[in-house]
Order: structure tokens, then C-alpha cells, then sequence
């Protein structure tokens, strides 16, 4: 199989097969932090998006000028510089999910999400393949975090993206938007998506193999 | 005062667990947790950089960006400290006591990437703790970490042996363990 090689291959690859959260569980303490609402979820997975996307580009442009030993600070420092300029943006024009997202903008820092794509990708290839690898890392992260954030908020205050649709007094399973709720959830939301990634994947592969040996049979007849 | 201490203590150890309630160190929670002797080292090696850490990046704060205006260099000061003292840490330790480096040595890289740490230094920052506060709270913090790793490493030890569904290997079901763990820390919720 090209896959790898292939765009639309690179183009799954961070959404599906390599997804940062449910199949590499990388980067897990946002994840689980602020996903209370669906909201959250999408303003972080977009900020560390963000990071991801600059710190990738200037890793790229950068790396032949950086010694092979101070590498990893020099990475960390491009990619500290991102999240300050994240933060005090994000503190001035979305001041409200800067209050709700609070210690975890200055911890993108330590996502080991973004250090791992400087170091395994961008560090590595041009800057054309590197910006795509952040984006689409990027997008399955968003997309892991809005996808628990939903699935915490509907059980926990029903509701999404802040629409109630059940009834104001209505009893809700609280212990989702709790901490331990966050735990439970994000296990069985893995279980879920590596099951139907996996039965996807079995699918795909069986119809190819019909699909090769149709030909081949009727040729031989 | 000494009141104010305890407070803290219980608080950072057990109230506001950084681990099972903050969510800070998730990271080596999940990755070292498998084995008990493991979590174990790198709970000693959390609790050592940990406390050096919140007293060195409390001192930065409060000579070096305060006196100049420069609070937006926060971050980037931050991560750069912890990570210089990762490094600083490993070669002292190697040159003065071998055996503690053998048993601690292959943490050290892996904490400057570990949220606690950079975690626990902004928190200090955002409770406005004083030097003596700052160093109780590290420990503390470090301490409610190392709970949380071993209980946690010795639950994954023994279900290891249990069978579980196939869909919930691995990771799945290390976290729905992880989250009645938190369930039962959450016990301690009006301690402090």
C-alpha cells in the first residue's frame, strides 16, 4: 500500500489512523481538562491548533540552522512564543473562554502533541508537508476534543454547545461534566471509535480483496 | 499560620489531587503506571524537580519579571527554567550520587514534558503564594501525585491479570479505572 505516500493519505492520517487522542493518546491533560462543554472543547482544540500550525511552520523554515543538540529547547522555546501570543490574544478578544480554559492556554506549552509533530515531522520534511501534517493533526484534535466535550455535555448538563434541550429542573447525570466523568467517558468514547476504525478498516480491506479478485477469476475462465 | 499550612497540604494533596482532579501529569499517570517499581521512580523523580522547580521559577517571578514588567515572558521563562533544571539535575545527580541516578535517570528527560510541573508553578503564581507557602505546596502537590501513581499503578498491576473485552484494552480501560479512582477521591471534596 502507498497510503502513506499519497495526499489523501497524509490527509487521514492525523484525522483517523494516527488521531492524537484516540489512537497515539497523546496530549491527554487538555483533553480531559476542559472538555466540560463542547464549546470548550472546540476553543482549545483550535488554540493548540493554532500553536501546532505556527511552531510546525518556523520548525520547518528553522531546522537546518539549529544544532542538532540544543534542538529540543530551540523547539520549545518556537513553540513557547506561540502560546504566549495565543494566550494574550485569546485573553483579549475572547476573555470569557480564556477564563474557562485558564491554567491549560499557558500549558499548551507542554502538550507533548506539539513537541512530537516539531520533532517527528517538521523537523524532518518540507515546509509544504509540514504545514498539512499540523493541520490535519490539528483538525483530529479538535475534532476528539469537541466530539467528548459534546458527549460530557448532553449526559452531564443536557445540552450542546450551550442549547438546553431537556427541561430546567430536569436530573441530569452530573458526574459527566465532574472530573471522574471525564475519565470514564474519554475510555469509552476510545473503545468506541478504535471499534469502529478497526471494523472500518476490516470492511475496506475486504472489498479491495473482492474487488482484486473478480478480475482475475473471470480472466482465468 | 501553621493552620494555613495544613490547609495547603490537605488541599494539594488530597482535595484538589493534581492528578484525578486537575488533570495535570495525565501524561506519565497513564504511561508509567504499569508497573509499580516504575511509578515508584518516577514518582521520586516528580517530587525532587517538582519542589526545586516551584522555588527556582518563584524566585524568576519575583526578580527577575515583577521588578522588570516582563510577566508576559511568563511562559516562555517558565519552560525554560524547568527545563534547563531537568538537565541541570540529571548531570549533578550523575556526578554525585550514581546509584540515585541509575534508579531516577530515565524520568528525568520525560518530566520536562510533564504538565505537572509547569502546572504547579502557575498555580503558585495564580494563589500568589509567599516563598514559604510555595514550598509546601510543591511538596504537598508532588506528594498527592505519588498517591494517585501508586494506587493507580497497583490497580493496573492487578488487572493485568483480569480479562477484559477486547474493544476495551489498553488504554479504554485504564481509563475508566482512572476515572473510579477520581470518584473515590472525590470523597475527600469538603476537607479543606
Amino acid at each position: 500500500m502507498s497510503d502513506a505516500s499519497g495526499f489523501r493519505g497524509q490527509l487521514t492520517k492525523g484525522i483517523f489512523r494516527e488521531n492524537p487522542v484516540f489512537a497515539m493518546l497523546l496530549g491527554m491533560c487538555p483533553v480531559l481538562g476542559v472538555t466540560g462543554t463542547a464549546i470548550n472543547g472546540i476553543g482549545m482544540g483550535l488554540a493548540s491548533s493554532v500553536v501546532l500550525l505556527g511552531s510546525n511552520i518556523v520548525v520547518a523554515l528553522i531546522k537546518d540552522l539549529i544544532p542538532e543538540k540544543v534542538r529540543i529547547p530551540a523547539y520549545i522555546v518556537v513553540i513557547a512564543s506561540f502560546v504566549t501570543i495565543v494566550d494574550l490574544t485569546m485573553a483579549a478578544y475572547l476573555p470569557d473562554l480564556h477564563e474557562s480554559l485558564g491554567l491549560f492556554i499557558p500549558l499548551i506549552v507542554v502538550n507533548c502533541l506539539i513537541l512530537g509533530r516539531a520533532e517527528a515531522f517538521a523537523s524532518r520534511n518540507v515546509l509544504a508537508s509540514s504545514v498539512l501534517d499540523a493541520v490535519t493533526m490539528g483538525v483530529g484534535f479538535t475534532m476528539a476534543l469537541t466530539m467528548l466535550g459534546a458527549v460530557r455535555e448532553i449526559l452531564g448538563s443536557g445540552s450542546l454547545f450551550g442549547l438546553a434541550f431537556v427541561a430546567e429542573d430536569a436530573t441530569t447525570m452530573l458526574l459527566f461534566i465532574m472530573p471522574p466523568g471525564a475519565f470514564i467517558a474519554l475510555g469509552f468514547l476510545i473503545a468506541g471509535v478504535n471499534t469502529g476504525v478497526k471494523k472500518a478498516r476490516a470492511l475496506a480491506a475486504a472489498r479491495r480483496d473482492t474487488v482484486s479478485r473478480v478480475p482475475a477469476t473471470e480472466g482465468a475462465r | 499560620m501553621t493552620g494555613d499550612y495544613l490547609t495547603i497540604v490537605i488541599g494539594a494533596m488530597l482535595v484538589n489531587n493534581l492528578v484525578l482532579v486537575q488533570f495535570l501529569g495525565i501524561c506519565p499517570f497513564l504511561g508509567v503506571s504499569s508497573r509499580l517499581s516504575t511509578a515508584v521512580g518516577m514518582s521520586a523523580a516528580v517530587m525532587f524537580v517538582m519542589t526545586i522547580a516551584g522555588i527556582s521559577t518563584y524566585l524568576i517571578r519575583h526578580f527577575l519579571l515583577l521588578p522588570f514588567g516582563i510577566e508576559f515572558l511568563q511562559t516562555v521563562s517558565f519552560i525554560l527554567v524547568i527545563a534547563s533544571l531537568v538537565q541541570l539535575v540529571e548531570i549533578v545527580m550523575k556526578k554525585v550520587s550514581p546509584p540515585l541516578h541509575q534508579a531516577l535517570g530515565v524520568f528525568l528527560p520525560l518530566i520536562t514534558t510533564n504538565c505537572a510541573i509547569m502546572g504547579v508553578a502557575l498555580l503558585i503564581v495564580q494563589h500568589e503564594y509567599s516563598l514559604g507557602e510555595t514550598i509546601i505546596f510543591a511538596i504537598a502537590s508532588a506528594v498527592g501525585f505519588t498517591i494517585a501513581l501508586i494506587a493507580f499503578a497497583g490497580i493496573r498491576e492487578r488487572l493485568a491479570l483480569m480479562p477484559v473485552p477486547k474493544a476495551m484494552q489498553g488504554g479504554p480501560i485504564a481509563l475508566v479505572t482512572a476515572g473510579l479512582l477520581a470518584l473515590a477521591f472525590m470523597g475527600f471534596q469538603g476537607l479543606a
